[in-house]
């Protein structure tokens, strides 16, 4: 589904990634983990197109087409779904309405007709019985004044309506409780199929005993330095940080 | 920041969708401004002598005038040869209209080119329409059912006619010709507007309407608009205008006056869309409006909400003089403007009465090179005891390149008065665009998306039908705006 190939940005001519490889399947679900400032969020705003990070080198394959060329908006409609880290308020626009213009935009690509009001409500229903959300907030502006915890749900609320392709879950644990971080998982566990895949950003291994990866990778310093299964995380968490970079450190200098 | 700029640009700098000329036949006064020209309009109109006699003295009063027109408005244009002007200019009525069928389908298609189309209206959402194509009333529908209930709403030429007691009593009583220079232009050469006279009690069960469109080259548009509302009566009013393509500037000073007694309501909308000129800043309409509204009675409201995207310069203040104890009035604006345009607009909220309250809430769009102003004045009399204001000020800015400006002027006279003033100005933000783009949506979109959420506090006061168009209006005039 998803093929990167050394994968090299910068931003403001300070290079951040230095030459990623990863490959995702369908059906797969990739853990991405590493310290802070080791590349993770940028490679997730590199996959979704955002402008002001510079690919210099690199090739990303997306579902047989040259990701890199297409415009934010038509990955998304192709299937690529950001879970942002700090989503933005955007007063006045309402949850609803918003998310409603998003899917009939995503359906309209996919040659579908637009949904109408009653079963877009429909939906909408379904799917709040999933991620437990609050009724409220979808009928608020969009973010606004929601909590982070609230955001965090709001994001995996409109990925469960909008049913991607790929899933880039962006630190969606953070800040996040207990409870909210088992409704968060479990959202994202129902919405898994064996078409689709999720990779799932995270700066601890605690998500991990919610959403089961495939794969775990180690980002560090703009590489995946380290790949494995779910026991990498659980040593990742016993051992800390210092001793895979200590070890990738010793590594570089033999 | 530049990658955005460059998507904005793009984005916003699209051509004016509404530019094209309908071809109809017209009846015009010669160029220049003269009393022969007053006597002429009035002849043409066949007034009554009592109004060519005030047209002649607001004329003489213009005179006196000269040279001296308002220049404190934030704006810059060349100097109106007012010498240059067209001030007279008529469609030729082929016949008498009883139904649409019978309109021009030039007139038809001008219409659906716009989007409005009349019959929907009629059929649909029940709006009484009184067209004034240029200077003339082409058509004006419904008008039986609002006879049945007392109210008058017609042409201002047909209410000099037929209403001539209300015409005397009433025009000039809150926007006097020696106002300002462009009252006094307006009251010496207005050619028509709309007339509407509520009877006491009376509850206008429908929203009125009137579409004006400027449509000859050259010609300025004078439209004189007077609205009355007894005792206990309640009326919402909304004005539209759209204006075909131009190269040359287009004067356009209209007067407006609402007077509410006791316990009465009014309403009154307008979307403005005229011709803003083209993304180098030629062309486009100027619009020099005065609007007032005098609450006369205890109780009664006041209530200017405006969308303004159009003209090339905007000079706008819709006020309201709270006279009557308990008063209450409301301005509620949103004015965006793009390219060159320039808009220098706001409202003056004059307390006199006892416990009268005002609300103001501004919200300025800035895209592209254009400079947008909000001047705004709150004064509170000697007399007005327990006077409370609320105004709230924000301005949007799309580019680097733009301008806008607050102009707040406060005057307290009395001791009592709670006055306050709200102030944010804010970028459409990279991060927000990104937002919207990730979920699939435009950059277009989402501009259009975030503008209309900036704006939905002043576009929820606008009448269901009118602010659906209103959100149309915005999206489309940011198409070529923002940079």
């Amino acid at each position: 589904m998803l093929t990167i190939n050394n994968l090299k940005a910068s931003v403001e001519d300070k290079e951040i990634l230095k030459g990623i490889n990863l490959e995702v399947k369908k059906g797969e679900v990739h853990a991405i983990m590493g310290p802070n400032g080791s590349g993770k969020s940028t490679l997730a705003a590199v996959l979704a197109g955002r402008s002001d990070y510079e690919v210099t080198d690199g090739t990303v394959d997306y579902l047989g087409q040259n990701l890199l060329e297409m415009a934010p908006e038509d990955r998304a409609k192709e299937g690529i779904f950001l879970a942002f880290q700090y989503p933005v308020e955007i007063p006045g626009v309402n949850t609803a309405t918003f998310l409603r213009t998003s899917l009939n935009e995503i359906r309209e690509h996919r040659g579908l007709e637009p949904l109408n009001g009653a079963d877009f409500l429909k939906l909408m229903k379904s799917k709040m019985e999933i991620i437990d959300i609050d009724k409220s907030l979808i009928s608020r502006s969009l973010n606004e004044g929601f909590s982070g915890g609230e955001k965090k749900k709001a994001e995996i609320f409109q990925m469960a309506m909008l049913e991607p392709t790929l899933a880039i879950l962006d630190e969606t644990d953070s800040g996040l409780d207990i409870d909210a971080l088992k409704v968060v998982a479990a959202g994202v566990n129902r919405m898994k199929t064996d078409d689709n895949a999720v990779i799932v950003i995270t700066h601890y291994q605690r998500l991990l005993d919610y959403i089961i990866p495939d794969f775990v990778h180690i980002i560090y310093d703009g590489q995946i330095i380290k790949t494995g299964g779910k026991e990498l995380a659980i040593t990742l968490e016993e051992k800390g940080y210092d001793w895979i970079t200590n070890e990738h450190a010793a590594l570089s200098n033999a | 920041m530049n990658g955005q700029n460059e998507i904005l640009k793009e984005v916003t700098q699209q051509d004016y969708k509404y530019g094209f000329v309908s071809k109809f036949d017209s009846d015009k006064a010669p160029v220049g401004l003269n009393e022969g020209i007053i006597r002429l309009i009035s002849s043409k109109k066949k007034e009554p002598k009592w109004m060519l006699d005030i047209r002649l003295k607001a004329f003489k009063h213009w005179l006196t005038l000269v040279d001296k027109e308002p220049n404190w408005a934030h704006i810059k244009y060349p100097k109106i040869n007012f010498q240059d002007i067209i001030y007279y200019s008529a469609p030729k009525k082929k016949k008498k209209l009883k139904s649409l069928d019978e309109v021009d389908p030039e007139m038809l298609k001008t219409f659906e080119k716009l989007g409005i189309s009349i019959d929907e209206q009629k059929k649909l959402t029940g709006v009484a329409v009184d067209i004034v194509i240029d200077s003339v009333s082409v058509k004006t529908t419904f008008k039986e059912t609002l006879a049945k209930l007392g109210i008058i709403f017609c042409s201002f030429s047909e209410a000099v006619h037929e209403h001539p007691e209300l015409v005397k009593k009433y025009m000039g009583s809150v926007v006097p010709y020696t106002d300002n220079f462009y009252a006094a232009l307006n009251s010496a050469v207005f050619t028509d507007g709309s007339f509407c006279y509520i009877p006491k009690g009376v509850r206008c069960p429908m929203e009125l309407s009137t579409y004006f469109r400027i449509n000859e080259a050259n010609t300025g548009q004078f439209e004189r608009t007077l609205l009355i509302a007894e005792e206990g009566s309640y009326v919402s009013y909304l004005e539209g205008c759209t204006a075909p393509m131009r190269d040359e500037n287009q004067l356009h000073a209209a007067v407006v006056e609402l007077i509410a007694y006791k316990d009465a309501e009014i309403r009154y909308s307008t979307v403005q869309n005229w011709y803003p000129g083209d993304k180098n800043g030629k062309g486009g309409i100027f619009n020099f409006v005065t609007k007032r509204g005098i609450c006369k009675g205890e109780r009664s409201k006041i209530s200017w909400t405006q969308v303004e995207t159009g003209s090339a310069i905007t000079w706008k203040y819709p006020s309201v003089i709270l006279k009557g104890d308990y008063s209450v009035g409301e301005f509620y604006s949103i004015a965006l403007t793009n390219n060159y345009q320039q808009a220098d607009t706001g409202t003056k909220m004059i307390h006199i009465g006892k416990n009268t309250t005002s609300t103001i809430i501004s919200k300025g769009v800035s895209a592209g090179k254009s400079n947008n102003s909000y001047r705004g004045l709150v004064r509170i009399s000697k007399s007005a005891t327990n006077a409370r204001n609320f105004s709230q000020c924000d301005s949007l800015l799309l580019s680097d390149e733009c301008g806008a400006h607050t102009f707040p002027y406060i005057e307290i006279n009395n001791k009592s008065a709670i006055v306050e003033h709200e102030a944010t100005t804010s970028k459409v933000g990279e991060d927000q665009i990104f937002y919207c783009n990730q979920r699939g949506l435009s950059t277009e979109q989402a501009i259009s998306m975030i503008v209309n959420g900036y704006c939905k506090e002043v576009l929820k006061k606008l009448p269901m039908e009118f602010a659906v168009e209103a959100q149309k209006l915005l999206s489309l005039s940011l198409e070529g705006s923002v940079g």
